[in-house]
């Protein structure tokens, strides 16, 4: 099991050049948990998970990892701690998919030298965690997307990190790899304690996986809370400007969210 | 987890790890031949007992001169510059994650010409204030199309055409240099427009071979952190890598090599540009191809100034034949990218 941490932000203000995207977020994040940030296009989820992955550096407050500010942390230490999978990762040509897996070992290796056998360990138990170890000597080109996505997670899964961040995990993904990818992680969650945080586009497959929700709306945090507490429908028409009903899937019991439109439920008749 | 997992990933670097021996190893006695037919090869041939001796001090009619006054300073300048490129061109290529992002497309070169064409003609300067106006005309260049190209997002695209421009002008200038230059400066100065191995001379080497051997091992060095630098900004600062810090070192390293190996031969033409897609065709798939670019660098300057000496009627300077082979390169890959929507 992984060891717990407190992982917060304080009073976090974000964005890029002159214009602030996070206005004065509060947050911490549960331990050994899968948390998702929500929210409308824009509202700023993704700078908000980069800003707590330290890629971007706050214009005022602070992320802090056990109380102590993380821009405090040696980046190779922190790296062994905290994992992101940015949203497009890019591919460097000519890779075998084992050797791409390994690369999230480079926090924990030396400057010169080969792998060592802890190494090769967390490589294979990535890559059968993540099932694609039969393509361990292809080159990665040779893959397709969904297949490649795998091997993302599978090399932030090398890294071996406490609380692992995902942006936008499932996005050009078919529904079947959508649905894989996220019991894959679930996997990872429960069987090895890793925190999970990250960003979905799809709110039911959030409400479905998420153990906490953190709701944004134009750079503020706006409800926070277990699915049930934060996707009703006053919520999601607050959050995402959306008419809906909310009913229970049927599947898993979590909340479902049923849109509304002009033709559906809107009032217009054909 | 399974022992049948961890061994099969094993099989598969020893294989991977194996091929990219064999290829260096290969790389590296073609390099010794060539070597060894750049000192046996000329208007005489010597049998390679006797040079061997001459080198070692002893002195025989004929050959001792020819050998360590001529032959010898020309080979050590293509084995030291054409590794200086291989590395340079491939360090560039890797970073920038586009093969036509290297220092010979995008003006460093000529940059650094510029200079030392400049300090030749203008300045009447000597050797050491050549290389330091070559290095620093190479980082200013950098600097330059840097900033210009930086805009409100950093595109790669943006910087290699500013780069081709910036070079079109530098071509310009060492033009107009050597239109203007005293006469008896041009048959040196002339090394600048395609790089020559031509009139190689002991006492021009010292500053080529020492900063090449202090840079390429901090870029070797630094592989990890460069095959970490091609995932992209954000995973590689997620992984730990410090990405200014480790690109600034890298690019400087590349740019001071480059810039001295052009101080000396001249921009040989396209080989820091062909050195890494050759050395990576070659190795395969996924492994540090800087030893085997720089290999290759060495191997296509030594053959190609061979070939110039006497495969024809009329002596050609390497990078004519460098150029004719870089050249048509060019051209394919400009389509290929085009066509994948790459440029």
């Amino acid at each position: 099991m992984k060891p717990t941490h407190l992982f917060q932000a304080e009073q976090l203000v974000a964005g890029y050049e002159n214009k602030t995207v996070i206005h004065g977020v509060d947050l911490t994040i549960p331990s050994h948990q899968i948390s998702v940030i929500i929210g409308s296009n824009g509202c700023g989820k993704s700078t908000l998970l980069k800003t707590l992955a330290r890629l971007i550096k706050p214009t005022s407050g602070h992320v802090t990892l056990d109380s102590k500010p993380i821009s405090k942390f040696p980046a190779k230490a922190l790296a062994r701690i905290i994992g992101l999978l940015p949203q497009s990762p890019i591919v460097p040509e000519g890779i075998s998919v084992a050797d791409l897996v390994g690369r999230g070992r480079f926090p924990h290796q030396k400057m010169f030298g080969s792998w060592s056998k802890k190494d090769y360990e967390a490589v294979a138990e990535a890559m059968t965690i993540m099932d694609i170890t039969q393509f361990a000597n292809h080159n990665i080109d040779e893959l397709s997307g969904g297949q490649r996505q795998r091997v993302w997670i599978a090399m932030a899964l090398a890294q071996q990190t406490d609380i692992l961040f995902l942006d936008e995990p499932t996005t050009f993904l078919d529904i079947t790899y959508q649905v894989e990818i996220l019991d894959l992680l679930t996997d990872l969650n429960r069987k090895h304690g890793t925190t999970i945080v990250m960003v979905l586009h799809d709110i039911n497959l959030s409400a479905r996986y998420a153990d906490h929700i953190f709701a944004l709306h134009t750079g503020k945090l706006v409800a926070e809370g277990t699915p049930a507490e934060v996707v009703t429908s006053e919520r999601v028409k607050e959050i995402f400007g959306l008419d809906c009903t909310v009913i229970e899937d049927p599947i898993s019991g979590s909340p479902l969210v049923v849109p509304k439109g002009r033709y559906h439920g809107g009032g217009v008749t054909v | 987890m399974s022992q049948a997992a961890i061994e099969f990933i094993q099989a598969g670097r020893r294989q991977r790890h194996r091929r990219w021996f064999i290829v260096t190893s290969l790389l590296a006695i073609i390099a010794v031949g060539l070597c060894c037919a750049m000192l046996v090869l000329g208007n005489t041939i010597y049998p390679l007992g006797d040079v061997i001796r001459a080198l070692s001090g002893e002195k025989i009619k004929g050959v001792s001169f020819a050998v360590s006054t001529i032959r010898l300073p020309r080979m050590l300048a293509g084995l030291f510059a054409g590794f200086a490129f291989g590395v340079a061109g491939y360090t560039f290529q890797t970073i920038l994650r586009n093969p036509l992002a290297n220092p010979n497309v995008i003006g460093i070169t000529s940059g650094a010409s510029a200079a030392a064409v400049f300090c030749i003609v203008i300045l009447h300067a000597s050797n050491a204030v050549i290389s330091i106006a070559s290095v620093v005309a190479g980082l200013i260049t950098v600097i330059f199309i840097y900033i210009l190209s930086r805009g409100k997002v950093f595109s790669i695209g943006r910087l290699i055409l500013i780069g081709i421009g910036i070079q079109a002008m530098l071509d310009a200038v060492i033009s107009y240099l050597l239109l203007i230059s005293a006469q008896q400066d041009i048959p040196s100065a002339l090394r600048w427009l395609t790089g020559s191995l031509n009139g190689s001379q002991m006492r021009e080497l010292p500053p080529l071979i020492i900063i090449v051997l202090i840079c390429s091992p901090l870029i070797i060095g630094l592989s990890k952190h460069l095959s970490i630098l091609e995932l992209g900004e954000q995973s590689a600062f997620s992984l730990g890598v410090n990405t200014d810090r480790t690109r600034i070192a890298l690019i400087v390293s590349s740019v001071c090599m480059v810039a001295i190996a052009t101080a000396t031969t001249g921009p040989i033409a396209f080989v820091s540009f062909l050195a890494g897609p050759i050395a990576k065709r070659l190795v395969g798939v996924g492994s540090s191809n800087i030893m085997p670019a720089g290999l290759v660098g060495v191997n296509l300057v030594l053959a190609a100034d061979l070939i110039g000496q006497f495969a024809f009627e009329y002596r050609f300077p390497v990078g004519i034949i460098t150029g004719l082979l870089g050249a048509p390169y060019l051209i394919f890959l400009l389509i290929r990218m085009n066509q994948k929507g790459e440029l």
